[in-house]
């Protein structure tokens, strides 16, 4: 009674050992897929900080460069000067982009909607040497290079990626929430600024901060509007302003090798800045996950 | 056949009517709601249509019928929510005191100003418990004494002693049947006339149920009611009136139609249309 019984076997056999194999083969491949990708990241961190290391230095962070070279001197100015590039196009590019993600999501026809999407997606798209090369066309030509013509170039590349994100996030709050408050008798808009936006703060906040993270690092719109700067601390935005992404690209042709550990050193702040952006962009995911009920 | 002077043997029994659940004498009732040949489509199928009745003031109506018979259809015609609905197409009239609702420069939102509605599953906003009630009075202007009208309508509502300790915590942190009251609650603080009840115990367990249901009745006394229900008994608990909804198929298309309307007694003990007897009876559905 209790032996089994001779047909009934457990362990694989034919068609069941080959079916087993090809399963184990797959998933060790998808592993080492995935690996790899760490590991690039690795190696491009590490590398990056391996050479970085010599150029950070307090002075690297508080001094603007030596204006004749030399070993000394840091990015200060390069740093304050990306920071303002980026919040202006932060200001110029959040608006936009969530007004844009509120029309597509609350008030479009889907026969409408869906060209609006198709035109950011294609807008995102966009090499952003195209970008620089338009901005340089209607604001610098003529005029001189500034910072704000910088900013304008790196809002064009935020724009479709903070109005998608808001968009994606906009369609995740529960129709139910809408009708709740449109039964309230609530006009639309009040009912977005009132009850969508608030619960879908959180995932906007997350595109708009990984849209500054890319914007951060955007080097082609800068070439042409925002490239031949002097090199002292300023915050006079009607000028070109020292900015990082330029910055290493610059010193990188440079044949000074303190210059070429100063690019390194600069890629290494830009690099940490990407990083914290996107961990905090996760934070706020997860925060406005619970907002969303989900 | 009764004459003044004969007097009642004292060993009859009184008859108790629980709740008022005589039939409500209609004649006398005030209408609030004048369905007039409603119907609506989405797209190519029609969702109901050749509907008529009335709702009368402080009374509770409910909408019965299997699923699909368009009871949810028909109650979201009363305050224009199927507006949200883009495929959505209405005719027919929704006489509201007398005006209607789909009239020409008549607007939705002062349509649902006056005609609440509380949905199918709880939907607070994520908000805190005090916002959830206070922001629709906060946005429709109704500003002053704001703290006494959020108390009054949790009060209402059932609620205030179950949260009053914490109103500013999350609504979400609430259980399923105190989301829901909330829901009537933030309906009600903006004082509506009519409320619309779509299905506002499907979610809830029985004992949040009997709640809800508890609460309808002293809701009544000031609102007119209006719920749909899938569960016959709960519209035998606390409907005055009762619809009944069916599904009509014929020619290749099939369409909800009003079957019958009257007391709730009726309809459950000596129905006219032997489809409504079908029902309440349960021999399908």
């Amino acid at each position: 009674m209790s032996a089994a019984s001779p047909q009934l076997s457990l362990r694989p056999t034919g068609r069941d050992r080959r079916r087993f194999l090809v399963n184990r083969i797959m998933e060790s491949l998808g592993t080492a897929a995935a690996l790899l990708a760490v590991g690039v990241l690795v190696v491009v961190v590490t590398s990056v900080a391996l050479r970085a290391a010599p150029a950070i230095s307090w002075d690297f962070f508080t001094k603007p460069p030596n204006l004749f070279g030399g070993p000394g001197g840091g990015i200060s100015s390069a740093i304050v000067g990306s920071l303002l590039i980026v919040v202006m196009s932060t200001a110029m590019a959040l608006p936009l982009g969530v007004l844009i993600a509120i029309y597509i999501a609350e008030f479009a026809s889907p026969r409408v909607a869906a060209p609006i999407q198709l035109v950011l997606d294609v807008l995102n798209g966009l090499p952003t040497i195209v970008t620089g090369i338009f901005v340089y066309g209607i604001l610098v030509v003529g005029h001189v290079q500034s910072a704000y013509a910088g900013a304008v170039a790196l809002a064009i590349v935020m724009l479709p990626l903070v109005a998608r994100a808001a968009q994606e996030t906009l369609l995740l709050v529960p129709s139910a929430l809408r009708e709740a408050s449109l039964a309230l008798g609530v006009s639309r808009w009040r009912t977005v600024v009132g009850v969508i936006l608030p619960t879908a703060f959180g995932g906007i906040m997350t595109g708009a901060v990984l849209a500054m993270a890319r914007a951060a690092g955007e080097t082609a719109p800068l070439l042409f509007t925002c490239s031949i700067f002097n090199p002292a601390v300023s915050t006079d935005v009607t000028k070109a302003l020292p900015n990082i992404p330029v910055l290493i690209f610059t010193y990188s042709e440079q044949p000074d090798p303190v210059l070429h550990e100063q690019a390194w050193g600069a890629a290494l702040v830009l690099m940490a800045f990407v990083l914290l952006a996107s961990l905090s962009a996760k934070a706020l995911l997860a925060r406005s996950r619970r907002k969303l009920g989900r | 056949m009764m004459t003044d002077d004969v007097t009642i043997p004292i060993d009859v029994a009184p008859v108790e009517i629980a709740h008022e659940r005589r039939a409500p004498d209609t004649a006398q009732r005030e209408v609030v709601f004048d369905v007039r040949d409603l119907a609506v489509t989405y797209g190519s199928t029609t969702a109901i249509s050749g509907v008529n009745l009335e709702i009368y003031r402080n009374l509770i109506t409910a909408m019965i019928g299997p699923s699909g018979c368009g009871k949810s259809t028909f109650i979201r015609c009363l305050n224009r929510m199927n507006d949200l609905v883009p495929s959505a197409k209405i005719e027919g009239q929704v006489l509201y005191h007398g005006q209607n609702i789909y009239g020409d420069g008549v607007d939705p939102f002062a349509v649902r100003r006056r005609i609440g509605m509380v949905f199918q599953r709880p939907n607070p906003f994520p908000k805190s418990i005090y916002d959830n009630v206070a922001w629709g009075p906060r946005v429709l202007g109704m500003k002053r004494g704001l703290d006494e009208r959020v108390e009054k309508a949790l009060r209402r509502a059932a609620l205030w002693e179950e949260v009053n300790d914490r109103l500013k915590r999350s609504a979400l942190s609430l259980s399923g049947g105190q989301q829901q009251r909330l829901c009537i609650a933030r309906a009600i603080a903006i004082e509506p006339e009519v409320l619309l009840l779509d299905e506002p115990a499907s979610a809830l367990d029985p004992i949040a149920t009997s709640a809800i249901e508890d609460l309808m009745h002293d809701l009544k006394r000031e609102y007119t009611i209006v719920i749909v229900t899938h569960n016959m008994q709960q519209a035998a608990r606390v409907a005055d009136l009762t619809a009944f909804f069916s599904l009509e198929v014929g020619e290749g298309r099939r369409s909800g139609v009003l079957v019958e309307y009257d007391s709730t007694d009726k309809i459950f003990t000596n129905p006219t249309d032997q489809r409504t007897e079908d029902y309440v009876t349960g021999r399908f559905g």
